[in-house]
């Protein structure tokens, strides 16, 4: 049985449609405006035990949501989900244990007190035995070097040192699914590249599930070899990172270092030129165009050096986003009007 | 056993780290306790005047429907102790702005209760304020002891009072809480709070003895769970509740704290489900 399995998962919620002006909050008082929101549309998923998977996405796409449908914090409007054989939004004791949500805007810890005091309220809400806690504690304090900044209080350390904190706290209980919002966000490279190390090395440790959100790629590519992209609720890509471009990019870039004495101004008939910096330029070139053009370059043009790269990946995945906000623009909004 | 040991622990260690969050801040903690004796200060003196109009210059001879001056500084210092038990600062508000940020979250994925989580919160709340507050108390209880002119009450009524103190926690914890997670259906509850509070300053019996009103208002207040959150231990400890009809007011007073228990349940049962996950 898979770890999480998701089927024709939707969420739906309406959402008040404040017009500008005071005449309008006066009318709001009696009538108002609402548009329906469908963050998540009939997603389907499967990810087996010891995946690393991330959440690709615009936005407003529907990952975060999912990943609360997920955690059981909010119910769906249709549709099923179990993870680990358990519905999430029926939040049994016995599933909370075996989970973990960290999203990376939000502090679980107490901002007063010293880190070391939340992880021993974690460690009697999930009934970690104290021997195991210690071990635990030891190990994720030491692997990510914050064992001296235990007994500081939360609000006293920097960003990137209470998500390490946060990391703990939902690491605490050995959990076997863990769902992370974002963990890197507000970051510097330092910070992000230590979480992304850290996460790394105790997934593959630990063989435990995780679903991830980022907007780094970074992130997605140093940790996750499954890329699920969400946008406008919908679920347009499961597969492999280095899928997303064979998938949606139907382009190549040719880079051309031009003999002395060459002219520019004749590479546009070969395709779309991206930048010109002499003796350097760069072309977008269609896919199934690539041989005759090269053929026709290599003749026309004294070349000194040439390569033929896919686009770069975070490119890529702009055009997908913004082809899907294309669509979504007038895509069935539905409104209604309620006292 | 193991599991009820284990919940014990959890208890335990959540009262412990909110005893430690309070006395983080120590000079507001200790000002904040302090302070609590002045709006007791300024009543007495209102009552001082009153009195002193009514009888002419002689306060001590003057009486309002069966109150002594000293009956009057009495009560006041006993409907103090009171809402010292029964007044939830911040709960309400606190609740209301969870939701509405989405703090609520950690409560619902956790394997723990939001409502068991914050009574051990203000239970700890209030163990911290009793045990710096209880020397000023006694102090001030020591210099007014000559207005408690019928000095201690019977044992039996004084077991009554701290029945109607501790259970006058429980009223106020849960009444609070029930309006604050009014927070699912409305996400803001301030006006709603204004309203209470302002029933809970006349109707508790904190601005006045609720035995003044006249019929058939005292009547109707009497039937109110309000009066249990000051006025009623009060009355106790002064001897005003007539010892064959204790035990009957303080099952009902029980049967208070049982119906705001549920309501505020049930409350967060349902505003759980209508939940959707607000603050990103």
């Amino acid at each position: 049985m898979a770890t999480i399995e998701i089927e024709k998962l939707s969420k739906s919620y309406w959402v008040y449609q404040k017009q500008e002006g005071l005449r309008a909050s006066l009318r709001g008082l009696f009538r108002r405006e609402y548009r329906e929101v469908r963050a998540v549309r009939e997603v389907d998923l499967t990810v087996e035990q010891g995946e690393f998977v991330a959440f690709l996405g615009p936005n407003g796409a529907g990952k975060t949501t999912t990943l609360k449908l997920l955690s059981g914090v909010i119910s769906p409007s249709s549709g099923t989900a179990r993870v680990m054989g358990h519905v999430p939004w029926q939040r049994e004791n016995a599933y909370r244990r075996r989970f973990a949500l960290v999203m990376g805007q939000k502090n679980q810890l107490w901002w007063d007190l010293p880190a070391q005091e939340s992880f021993r309220l974690h460690q009697q809400i999930y009934r970690v035995d104290g021997q195991r806690f210690q071990q635990t504690l030891d190990e994720l304090t030491r692997l990510l070097g914050v064992t001296n900044l235990l007994h500081q209080p939360v609000r006293e350390l920097s960003l990137g040192e209470r998500m390490k904190m946060e990391l703990i706290a939902a690491l605490l209980h050995s959990p076997d699914v863990l769902f992370l919002d974002e963990p890197t966000i507000g970051l510097d490279v330092v910070a992000q590249h230590a979480i992304q190390q850290f996460l790394k090395y105790y997934q593959q440790k630990r063989r435990i599930t995780i679903l991830l959100t980022s907007h780094y790629m970074k992130d997605v590519s140093a940790l996750c070899k499954r890329v699920v992209i969400i946008a406008d609720g919908r679920l347009h890509y499961d597969g492999s990172l280095s899928g997303i471009v064979d998938r949606f990019s139907g382009h190549k870039v040719v880079t051309l270092h031009l003999a002395e004495g060459q002219a520019f101004e004749q590479l546009a008939r070969f395709g779309t030129l991206l930048e010109i910096e002499p003796p350097k330029a760069k072309l977008r070139v269609a896919r199934r165009q690539v041989p005759s053009v090269m053929a026709a370059l290599l003749s026309a043009y004294t070349v000194d050096d040439v390569a033929v790269e896919d686009p770069p990946l975070e490119d890529v995945i702009a055009e997908v986003f913004s082809r899907v906000d294309d669509v979504a623009v007038d895509h069935d909004v539905r409104q209604a009007v309620f006292p | 056993m193991n599991a009820a040991l284990a919940r014990a622990a959890g208890w335990w260690t959540i009262l412990c780290i909110a005893l430690e969050e309070r006395l983080v801040y120590r000079g507001d903690f200790a000002l904040g306790t302090l302070m609590r004796f002045l709006p007791i200060v300024t009543q007495i003196f209102l009552w001082w005047a009153i009195f002193d109009t009514i009888g002419h210059g002689t306060r001590d001879s003057a009486n309002i429907v069966g109150y002594s001056f000293s009956n009057m500084v009495a009560y006041y210092l006993l409907t103090m102790v009171s809402r010292a038990f029964s007044s939830m600062p911040g709960l309400a508000s606190g609740i209301a702005l969870q939701i509405r940020s989405g703090e609520i979250k950690k409560y619902l994925i956790q394997p723990i209760g939001m409502l068991e989580f914050l009574l051990l919160s203000r239970l700890a709340h209030k163990l911290a304020y009793y045990s710096v507050a209880v020397l000023p108390f006694l102090l001030v209880f020591s210099i007014c002891r000559g207005y408690f002119v019928d000095g201690w009450p019977a044992w039996d009524l004084l077991a009554g009072y701290v029945a109607a103190l501790l259970m006058s926690f429980l009223l106020g914890f849960f009444l609070e809480a029930s309006i604050g997670l009014i927070g699912f259906w409305f996400l803001e509850v301030s006006s709603l709070l204004f309203i209470y509070m302002l029933f809970n300053f006349f109707l508790s019996g904190h601005m006045f003895p609720l035995d003044m009103l006249p019929a058939p208002w005292d009547r109707l207040v009497s039937m109110l769970p309000l009066k249990y959150l000051a006025y009623y231990p009060a009355a106790i400890f002064l001897g005003k509740v007539p010892r064959e009809e204790l035990i009957g007011e303080l099952w009902i007073e029980a049967g208070w704290v049982v119906f705001f228990i549920v309501t505020a349940r049930v409350a967060y049962r349902l505003g759980v489900r209508r939940y959707s996950g607000y603050g990103g």
